[in-house]
C-alpha cells in the first residue's frame, strides 16, 4: 500500500488528487444544498466516462464517440434492478400482469423476460455493472484493434455503435422501457433513493469511487504500461517492434474506461431515478468527450472538474436558451481543440502555475532550484 | 519448403508483390551468426523493403525467411522481436513523450503482457542494464530528458540503444548514419563495430566512406534482387555494379 501511495506521489497526481477529494467530499457539501448537490452529484457521475476517455484518449490516442454504449450498460442495469424491486406485485396489482415492470404491461407483455430475470439480484447487478461493459469493450476493442482499425475509422464505428444502442433500446419498447426510458425508480433494497439523505449519500458514494477511478487510473499510468501506452499512441508503428503486441494494450485501456463509463452510469440512475435513450445517445457520447477536452485529455483530475463546468455552464446556458446550446458546446470544443489542446489543465500549467510556484519559493514555502516543484497539471504521466 | 542451414539468417525465393509491381523478386540472403553486412544499393533497389520484410512490417507474398531455422513469414512483428530481431527505422523513431531513460525501459525485454508490464518492477537489474546501454550509446547525462529534445543524431543512437537493451541476435539499421555530422558519424562506426561482436548486425548504408569503414561483407542490390556480394573491393570491381551504381 504504501509503496502504491510513493508511486502516485512520484508521479505528480497526489496533490491533484488531494485538492480534488477536498473539494468534492468537503467544498461541495459544505455549501451546497442538497438539490445543487445532487446536480453535482450527476456530474460525477458524467466524470466516470470523462476519466476514462482521458485514459484511453488523452493517454491511449483512441478517441471512441461511443462511450454512452458503456454508460447506458451500467445504468439500464442500475435501472433494471431499480424497476424490479418498484414493480412487486402489490404496488402493480392494478396491472393485466402484475409484479412486472408498468411499461412492459402497457406493452402487452404478460411474462418478464429472461434476461430480466438475474436482476432480482443485486449482486449479480453490481457485478454486470461492472462486467458487462468491460466485456463489451474487450469484445469491440479486441475486433478493431487486431485488424488495427485506428484514429477516425475507430472513432466512427464506435459512434455507429451507440446509434445502433439507441435505436435498439427505443424500437424495443416492451423489453426496455423505449424512449422514455425505465423511470418511477424508487428503493434500493428497501431504501428510499428519492430522500435528501438518500441523495447525500448517494453523492458521497459518487464522489469517492470517482478518486477511486482517479487513483486507478493514475496508478496505471505510473506503471510500465503507462509508458507503454503513451509511447503506442505517438508511435503505434514503432511499438511493435519493440516487441508488444498492439492490440491487447489497446483492448485493456478501452475495457478500463468502458467499467469506469459503466460505474458512472448506475450512479447516475441511482441519483436521478431514471435511465433513458436520451442520456447515452451521439450528443451525450459526444458531450462525454467534450468534459475531458475541457478539463485537459491528459488529466484525470481535469476531466472531473471539466465535467463539473460544462455541466454546470450546460444547464444555466441551456436553460435559457436550449436551441443555443449545441452550438456553443461545439464551439468550445473546436476553440479547446485549436487554442488550449490541453485543455484547462494546459492552461493552468501554462499561466498560473508559474506564479503560484514564484509566490511560494518567495514565502520559503518551495525550495530554490528544486526539480519537483508544483505538480504540473496538463500531464499526470512520469 | 526450404530446408534448414547453418546460416542464422536465411532467405529464399522471396517476393513481394504491391498492386503487381514486384519490389523484391525470388531473393535469396544468406547471413552468418556474428556476421556484419552491409547492404548497398541505388534508390528502390528494395533495401528497405527486405528489412520489412525480416521483421514482419510487410508481408512476403512469396518464399521463405527462416531464423534459427524457425520460419518468420507467419509471424506478427512483435513475436519476430521475441525470437531475437531488432529493427531500426530509417527515421529515428522513438518515443518523443518519454524520457530517454522511460524509451529505454520500455523497451526492456520483460513485462511484454499487459499484466506483465503492470507489475513490472524496475530492478537494481534492469536500472543497471539501462545505464550500461545509456553510457555506451552517449547519452548517460541526457536519461532525464524528454526525447523529443535530443538531435537527431541522438535519436538514433537512443533508438540504436533501445534495440541493443533487447539483446537481439540480428540487429537490422537502416541508414544509422544518415544526417549526422562527421563526429557523430565517427562514433557511430565505433558504436557499430562495438555492438556487432556476438551478434549479427544487417546495414543498409549510401555513404561509401562509412561503409568502408565497417563493412567485412557487402550486398548489392539491384532491381529487388542481389546483383553482386563479397568483400567491398571485389564488388567495387564487379563491372555490373559499376554498371548500375557506383559508376553513375
Amino acid at each position: 500500500m504504501n509503496n502504491f501511495l510513493s508511486l502516485i506521489a512520484e508521479k505528480r497526481g497526489l496533490p491533484g488528487v488531494l485538492i480534488l477529494a477536498l473539494v468534492l467530499l468537503v467544498l461541495f457539501p459544505l455549501t451546497m444544498d442538497i438539490n445543487n448537490l445532487n446536480l453535482a452529484g450527476r456530474f460525477l457521475a458524467f466524470a466516470f466516462v470523462a476519466v476514462g476517455i482521458a485514459l484511453s484518449w488523452g493517454y491511449g490516442g483512441m478517441l471512441s464517440l461511443g462511450q454512452g454504449v458503456f454508460f447506458g450498460i451500467g445504468g439500464y442495469a442500475m435501472a433494471m434492478f431499480l424497476k424490479l424491486e418498484a414493480s412487486d406485485p402489490e404496488s402493480t396489482a392494478a396491472q393485466t400482469t402484475p409484479g412486472i415492470p408498468d411499461f412492459m404491461d402497457w406493452n402487452q407483455i404478460t411474462s418478464l423476460p429472461w434476461f430480466w430475470e438475474p436482476f432480482h439480484s443485486f449482486t449479480f447487478t453490481v457485478l454486470a455493472i461492472l462486467i458487462v461493459p468491460t466485456i463489451v469493450a474487450a469484445l469491440i476493442g479486441f475486433a478493431l484493434f487486431t485488424r488495427r482499425v485506428t484514429g477516425v475509422f475507430f472513432a466512427i464505428i464506435t459512434q455507429a455503435l451507440v446509434t445502433i444502442a439507441t435505436i435498439l433500446i427505443v424500437g424495443q419498447q416492451g423489453f426496455t422501457g423505449g424512449a422514455n426510458g425505465i423511470t418511477d425508480l424508487r428503493t434500493l433494497m428497501g431504501w428510499d433513493i428519492r430522500t435528501d439523505d438518500a441523495l447525500f449519500t448517494l453523492y458521497y458514494i459518487s464522489a469517492v469511487l470517482l478518486i477511486g477511478c482517479v487513483i486507478l487510473g493514475l496508478w496505471l499510468l505510473s506503471t510500465k504500461y503507462g509508458s507503454i501506452l503513451t509511447a503506442l499512441r505517438d508511435r503505434e508503428d514503432r511499438i511493435r517492434f519493440s516487441g508488444y503486441n498492439v492490440a491487447y494494450f489497446k483492448v485493456f485501456i478501452f475495457a478500463v474506461s468502458a467499467m469506469m463509463s459503466g460505474i458512472g452510469g448506475a450512479m447516475f440512475t441511482l441519483q436521478v431515478g431514471f435511465m433513458s435513450p436520451s442520456l447515452i445517445g451521439i450528443i451525450p457520447s459526444i458531450e462525454f468527450v467534450i468534459f475531458a477536452a475541457v478539463g485537459g485529455r491528459l488529466s484525470l483530475v481535469g476531466a472531473v472538474y471539466g465535467a463539473l463546468i460544462v455541466g454546470y455552464a450546460k444547464v444555466m446556458f441551456a436553460e435559457a436558451y436550449p436551441e443555443l446550446w449545441l452550438f456553443l458546446i461545439g464551439s468550445v470544443f473546436i476553440a479547446v481543440v485549436m487554442f488550449a489542446p490541453y485543455g484547462l489543465a494546459g492552461l493552468y500549467d501554462k499561466y498560473a502555475r508559474p506564479h503560484i510556484q514564484r509566490f511560494m519559493r518567495e514565502k520559503g514555502w518551495l525550495k530554490d532550484g528544486a526539480s519537483p516543484t508544483l505538480p504540473s497539471a496538463s500531464t499526470e504521466a512520469k | 519448403m526450404s530446408t534448414n542451414t547453418n546460416f542464422l539468417l536465411a532467405i529464399e525465393d522471396l517476393t513481394v508483390s504491391f498492386d503487381g509491381f514486384k519490389a523484391i523478386e525470388g531473393l535469396n540472403f544468406y547471413v552468418d551468426s556474428n556476421e556484419l553486412r552491409v547492404v548497398i544499393g541505388p534508390n528502390g533497389a528494395g533495401k528497405t523493403t527486405l528489412l520489412d520484410l525480416i521483421c514482419g512490417k510487410t508481408k512476403a507474398t512469396d518464399g521463405s525467411i527462416k531464423f534459427k531455422n524457425k520460419e518468420l513469414t507467419k509471424l506478427p512483428e512483435h513475436r519476430i522481436v521475441w525470437e531475437g530481431v531488432g529493427r531500426k527505422f530509417q527515421t529515428p523513431s522513438v518515443y518523443e513523450a518519454l524520457t530517454v531513460y522511460e524509451n529505454l525501459e520500455v523497451s526492456y525485454p520483460k513485462g511484454k503482457s499487459v499484466f506483465g508490464s503492470l507489475f513490472f518492477k524496475n530492478t537494481a537489474e534492469v536500472d543497471g542494464k539501462i545505464r550500461e546501454i545509456a553510457e555506451s550509446i552517449f547519452l548517460t547525462d541526457l536519461l532525464d530528458r524528454p526525447a523529443d529534445e535530443l538531435s537527431h543524431g541522438q535519436k538514433q543512437w537512443l533508438e540504436i540503444g533501445m534495440l541493443l537493451i533487447q539483446d537481439p541476435e540480428l540487429l537490422m539499421l537502416d541508414e544509422p548514419v544518415a544526417g549526422m555530422s562527421v563526429s557523430e558519424r565517427e562514433k557511430t562506426a565505433e558504436l557499430l563495430n562495438r555492438i556487432s561482436k556476438g551478434r549479427s548486425v544487417i546495414v543498409i548504408e549510401h555513404d561509401m566512406d562509412f561503409v568502408k569503414e565497417i563493412a567485412s561483407k557487402v550486398t548489392v542490390m539491384h532491381q529487388g534482387n542481389v546483383l553482386a556480394e563479397g568483400d567491398m573491393e571485389t564488388v567495387q570491381s564487379d563491372p555490373r555494379v559499376i554498371e548500375v551504381y557506383l559508376g553513375h
